[in-house]
């Protein structure tokens, strides 16, 4: 028999986590700070619009692009949070979570050998979309001395006569930075001095703590060169609900459409009624939410400082990214060791790029108390790593 | 932060202190004064515990009870209001908007004790029309705290 398998497909790189999880499934009783999901349930309100969609019989496909009504709440956000204006029949499409944008914007946007810039530590499907498409992925590790922001030079060294789009994802996860006005306006003018489009993956836009999130769309000459990716999951705890979206300038967002159209159809009309519940009348639940997590955002950096393990303040996302460089060891093996030890699970930074070696990402969706217990154990798995090495 | 400590010290009065400024992102000191000043001005007026008194041995009924009161000149419904409230037994009164005024929560050992006081007490002082009872059979949420068991964390252990 012939091999049935794609070479494509054959030589991409499983995800990093997938091999960790497998070592993770089998620990039952471990405490976990490993996941990339909100520990809040959808508000009631929102589950509740879901449902009486399904009393009232609203179970077909809706329009490819997706319902307008929600197409237009997506455009009153963008007004309202970024002062940027799209238009709710060209330039908008709902897709299955923001994970399907990122790939259809890819697959729209790329020829054979076109490069994309990817900066890493970065969320595990840029690099195997890009793939893909039939792009090349062309890797930025940025720097813990420059809180994993995205600079200007960077940009600038890694590209080629053949790069065609910057990959932006901020709030980051697993590193938590953010790029703040002044960052975005430095690399804005390296994108229109190199004819670069921005996929800007906004997702944890709403998770933002010092300063409300800036989006690359309200930088002057940057919404005309933008794929704007956001979606449910994170602001409003709808991840399984499957729902995110694109804006982006019209002859793009046509063609990502067209393979939406064949791929998926549409997303899903459950979930895209409750969406408009979310965006009409969610603002005061993403608030709630919001101040939890930077509580305990700042009861973890605090835990982080009690220990002496070093960590940059992450003002994004629920994420923090200590560095454990100081153990000799990779971000593998303390993972690993910290489970089978003391039965916590974080994920190694090396998940999310060969740069994050010697980094750790730890999620904060979870309850204080849940924190104090892994906190406690990480304390004494740290003292104890410590005490080995003198 | 007045709104900040006081939604945190809603569900839990307990918290450390120390905590509570690390949460807050400010001093120990700083959350001591306000508290401090807050009790002052009667913004906090007490520290209670939420009891789920069906998993003790305690007998407890708790009841509501709708009162219609002819309200008084000049002094509306505030003086038959604390001659309600000044029994122990009373839990809280409430001036209601609706088809009646005041809402009585009483709490007794027995159903029995419960009705002697509504026919003895409440329905023969002068001011009060009528009143109707109704006992609380089960507390599903009390206090935004749901009384059943807390449900497990259903999330997988690791996703990116």
């Amino acid at each position: 028999m012939r091999n049935p398998l794609s070479e494509t497909i054959v030589n991409i790189k499983p995800s990093g986590i997938r091999k960790f999880f497998d070592i993770v499934s089998e620990m039952k009783d471990a405490i976990s700070l490993g996941v990339g999901e909100p520990d809040f349930d959808t508000p009631w309100h929102i589950r509740d619009e879901g449902i009486f969609s399904l009393e009232k019989g609203k179970t077909f496909y809706t329009s490819n692009s997706g319902l307008i009504e929600l197409r237009q709440e997506i455009c009153n956000y963008c007004k309202r949070k970024n002062g940027v204006e799209y238009d709710p029949k060209k330039q908008v499409i709902i897709t299955v979570g923001g994970s399907e944008a990122i790939d259809i914007a890819l697959r729209a946007m790329l020829d054979p050998g076109d490069e994309v810039l990817i900066p890493q530590p970065s969320y595990v499907s840029y690099e195997p979309c890009t793939i893909l498409a039939g792009g090349k992925p062309v890797i930025i590790s940025l720097k813990a001395e420059n809180e994993f922001r995205l600079t200007a030079k960077e940009i600038e060294e890694a590209c080629t006569d053949k790069t065609k789009i910057l990959v932006l994802p901020f709030p980051n996860n697993p590193t938590g930075a953010i790029m703040e006005k002044d960052d975005l306006e430095a690399i804005a003018k390296v994108i229109i001095e190199k004819d670069l489009f921005v996929l800007s993956d906004e997702i944890y836009a709403e998770l933002s703590y010092k300063d409300p999130h800036v989006s690359i769309t309200s930088i002057p000459g940057m919404k005309e060169r933008t794929i704007y990716i956001n979606g449910f999951s994170k602001a409003y705890a709808m991840t399984g609900w499957r729902l995110g979206y694109a804006c982006g300038p019209e002859e793009i967002i046509a063609q990502m459409t067209k393979i939406h159209q064949f791929a998926i159809m549409c997303a899903p009309t459950t979930s895209q009624y409750a969406a408009v519940e979310a965006l009409k009348n969610g603002d005061a639940d993403v608030e709630m939410m919001k101040d939890a997590y930077n509580q305990r955002r700042r009861f973890l950096m605090n835990a982080f400082k009690e220990m002496g393990l070093e960590c940059f303040e992450p003002f994004g996302a629920f994420y923090v990214f200590p560095c454990i460089k100081e153990f000799n060891m990779t971000s593998e093996e303390f993972a690993t060791r910290l489970l089978k030890e003391e039965k916590v699970a974080v994920v190694p930074g090396t998940a999310f790029g060969d740069c994050g070696e010697g980094f750790l990402r730890i999620s904060y969706a979870y309850s204080i108390d849940n924190l104090k217990i892994a906190l406690e154990r990480i304390g004494k798995f740290v003292a104890r790593l410590r005490e080995e090495n003198k | 932060m007045r709104e900040q400590i006081l939604s945190v010290i809603e569900k839990n009065s307990r918290i450390d202190t120390n905590e509570l400024a690390i949460r807050l992102g400010t001093t120990e000191a700083a959350i001591v004064e306000e508290m401090a000043a807050m009790e002052k001005e009667g913004v906090i007026c007490g520290y209670h515990t939420m009891i789920n008194w069906e998993k003790t041995s305690e007998e407890k009924v708790t009841a509501l009870i709708e009162v219609r009161v002819t309200p008084q000149r000049g002094q509306g419904f505030d003086n038959i209001a604390e001659r309600i409230y000044k029994y122990p037994e009373v839990k809280s009164v409430y001036l209601i908007s609706g088809g009646y005024d005041l809402l009585v929560t009483l709490e007794g050992k027995t159903l029995k004790e419960v009705s002697s006081f509504v026919s003895d007490k409440l329905s023969t002082l002068e001011t009060v029309l009528s009143t109707a009872t109704h006992f609380i059979l089960k507390k599903y949420k009390d206090h935004g705290t749901i009384m059943t068991n807390k449900s497990e964390d259903e999330r997988m252990m690791i996703t990116p």
